[in-house]
């Protein structure tokens, strides 16, 4: 049997008056790759500690493989953790740090000196043994903190925005590391990041958390074609955000209506006609003077040009659209009249949800 | 680069000065003094002899420095054992808007001589002082508290304690806490993550803490003259009854300066924690 499996029930944790999670309940499959993402203060961390065992929840339980290990102080859960700012002992040479966990289970020295080779040949630090944690890049620190982690063979490794201290290009080569890592040694990856564009690159869920409570989860494509809330549009880029009144709706297609008077055309489902909700459209699946049912007049204000793609701002009277077009210009200029047009498929039906809180 | 030096001269000038007059000037007199002999009346005839270095490796003497040495290990130990949880309480698990209220009850103690509060401690401890009063009130027998090592012990770790608490505060303080996080997920349980990683890494608090407490108790001479009743002697008494009592300089001189020389071989020997707790602070 796979082992790795999490399951956290009606989990709840509070810091002084603030909530940071709330009744969160949640099924991490063996070996599966899930991410919390959300902005700062939504309770992703908190969750990742609880399950670490280094906050113990309010109220709620914690399962590993069907066992309650709510009460397993942290140094007897078979669950490791890659900490954000990699809390490396500085006392320590890198083969120091990562022997820790090993001399801790009582391991012989004969045992965790081929182990911790083998661990730093896994994160590309062969021979880097000796160094001090001090003489190491950011990068390299990384490594070191994801080898301490993983030579032990947790059941779960959790990792806590680990790239976010790593510059971008660094961050980008440490996210196909993880990733071949997860595919390597097949454990449970419960990782905690803000940044969508890793969550939706590396997952095989991903739970978007708000506020203390998971608003949405999903496979990175779902999310991404389907986010049912304004909160989870908004965080997962969904530049085209409108409230809008349903005026007619019977299953396959909607009109709505938005509060500057333009009318758009959405086959999403779940419109309740005389509602009032918000409708979402990315940047991408908007077009300028294109094909489609939905076309709104407007002027080009302001173009952003991002290397593979323009970005334009397109003012359609009070309401402002983002397009996103590939390539240049296309013969555009700023201050043409052009008609923004989108396919009804493209318009999402989004729910209020909770109010997003401050990132 | 000049101007940062002529900064560097002018900021330090005072200081410089200051210890080289009265600290350099004084040894030097003390070591000029130590190599003579003593005159009928006290005084000192100059002279280039070590008799009093020599007499002051008698097996008396070295028994008084034994003595001392033991009277230093010894607060210096119990002002770890009793500062270290105190500073550790301080620095991680007090809140964090009582701290700095909290840090000055530590010095409050300064704020009275150290005359006056061992006179305290004699009101306390002698046979009809507060404690025995409180002992009698309960049927109980007086006890002899005072006039003993115990309570020459007892205010020299009351007296140096602060010196301790306020290096391991400032050890532990910058200790990451995420690095107690991170030995427990490792599989550290809590009497590991202290000998493994909260003791390592505030090693240089508790030298730095431990020298500032041995090296004044040393050469203590307050408390064991009041606590101890001169009962019993000390280096500190030794010295100060050769000036005051014996009236012989050149063997107080050579005693005193024998400890300084001790005293720097201690911090010799313990210069690398040191060095290494000024390097991270910096």
């Amino acid at each position: 049997m796979a082992r790795g499996a999490v399951s956290l029930r009606a989990v709840s944790k509070s810091f002084a008056a603030v909530a940071a999670v709330r009744e969160v309940s949640l099924e991490v499959a063996a070996g599966e790759f899930l991410t919390l993402l959300g902005p700062s203060g939504c309770g992703k961390t908190t969750l990742l500690r609880i399950i670490a065992g280094l906050e113990l929840p309010d109220r709620g339980r914690i399962l590993l493989d069907g066992r309650d290990v709510t009460d397993d102080p942290p140094h007897r859960r078979p669950v490791n953790t890659v900490f954000q700012h990699y809390a490396l002992f500085p006392h320590r040479t890198v083969a120091g740090n990562v022997a820790f966990g090993l001399e801790m289970a009582g391991r012989p020295r004969a045992e965790t000196t081929p182990l911790v080779e083998r661990a730093l040949e896994m994160v590309r630090l062969s021979g880097l043994g000796a160094r001090r944690v001090d003489q190491l890049s950011g990068g390299q620190r990384q490594r070191v903190a994801l080898a301490r982690a993983v030579v032990l063979e947790p059941e779960v490794l959790l990792l806590d925005e680990p790239m976010s201290a790593l510059d971008r290009k660094l961050r980008e080569e440490m996210r196909a590391e993880v990733k071949s890592l997860h595919r390597r040694l097949g454990t449970t990856f419960v990782f905690v990041t803000h940044d969508q564009e890793e969550a939706l690159a590396l997952s095989d869920r991903v739970a978007v958390m708000n506020d203390g409570v998971i608003e949405q989860m999903g496979s990175p494509a779902e999310l991404y074609d389907v986010p049912r809330t304004r909160f989870v549009a908004e965080f997962l880029a969904v530049r085209n955000i409108l409230p809008v009144e349903v005026q007619s709706a019977d299953g396959a297609a909607a009109v709505v209506r938005t509060e500057n008077g333009l009318v758009l055309r959405s086959s999403a489902s779940g419109f309740v006609t005389g509602e009032r909700v918000w409708v979402g459209v990315r940047p991408e699946r908007l077009r300028l003077d294109g094909p489609g049912e939905n076309r709104v007049a407007g002027v080009l204000e302001d173009r952003l040009f991002l290397g593979d793609r323009s970005e334009w701002r397109v003012r359609a009277g009070a309401d402002v659209l983002t397009v996103s077009e590939p390539g240049t210009s296309n013969g555009h200029r700023t201050g043409d009249a052009v008609t923004v047009t989108f396919d009804a498929a493209s318009l999402l039906r989004l729910e209020p949800g909770r109010p997003p809180t401050a990132s | 680069m000049r101007a940062g030096r002529r900064q560097a001269v002018l900021l330090l000038a005072p200081a410089v000065v200051l210890l080289v007059v009265l600290v350099g000037g004084s040894q030097v007199l003390m070591l000029a003094a130590s190599l003579g002999r003593r005159s009928a009346y006290g005084g000192v005839i100059p002279g280039w002899s070590l008799e009093n270095y020599l007499r002051a490796l008698e097996p008396l003497y070295i028994r008084v420095l034994a003595r001392s040495v033991i009277l230093a290990a010894a607060t210096t130990i119990v002002c770890l054992v009793v500062g270290y949880p105190v500073a550790y309480w301080l620095a991680r698990r007090a809140p964090p808007t009582m701290r700095r209220a909290l840090l000055v009850l530590v010095i409050l103690p300064f704020w009275t001589s150290f005359l006056v509060r061992m006179y305290a401690w004699m009101f306390l401890l002698r046979t009809e002082g507060l404690v025995n009063l409180a002992l009698g009130s309960l049927g109980l027998p007086a006890l002899g508290l005072l006039y003993n090592p115990a309570a020459v012990l007892l205010g020299q770790v009351y007296g140096e304690l602060p010196f301790i608490i306020l290096p391991l505060y400032a050890s532990l303080e910058k200790l990451d806490p995420a690095l107690l996080d991170a030995a427990a997920d490792l599989g550290a349980p809590p009497r590991e993550v202290l000998r493994r990683v909260v003791l390592p890494l505030t090693w240089p608090g508790i030298v730095a803490g431990s020298i500032l407490v041995f090296i004044p108790s040393l050469g203590a001479y307050l408390a064991p003259d009041l606590l101890g009743g001169a009962r019993y002697v000390y280096v500190g008494s030794l010295i100060q009854s050769q000036f005051a009592v014996a009236r012989d300089i050149p063997f107080g001189a050579a005693l005193s300066f024998a400890l300084s020389a001790g005293v720097l071989l201690v911090l010799w020997i313990f210069r690398r924690p040191l060095q290494a707790g000024s390097g991270e602070s910096g």
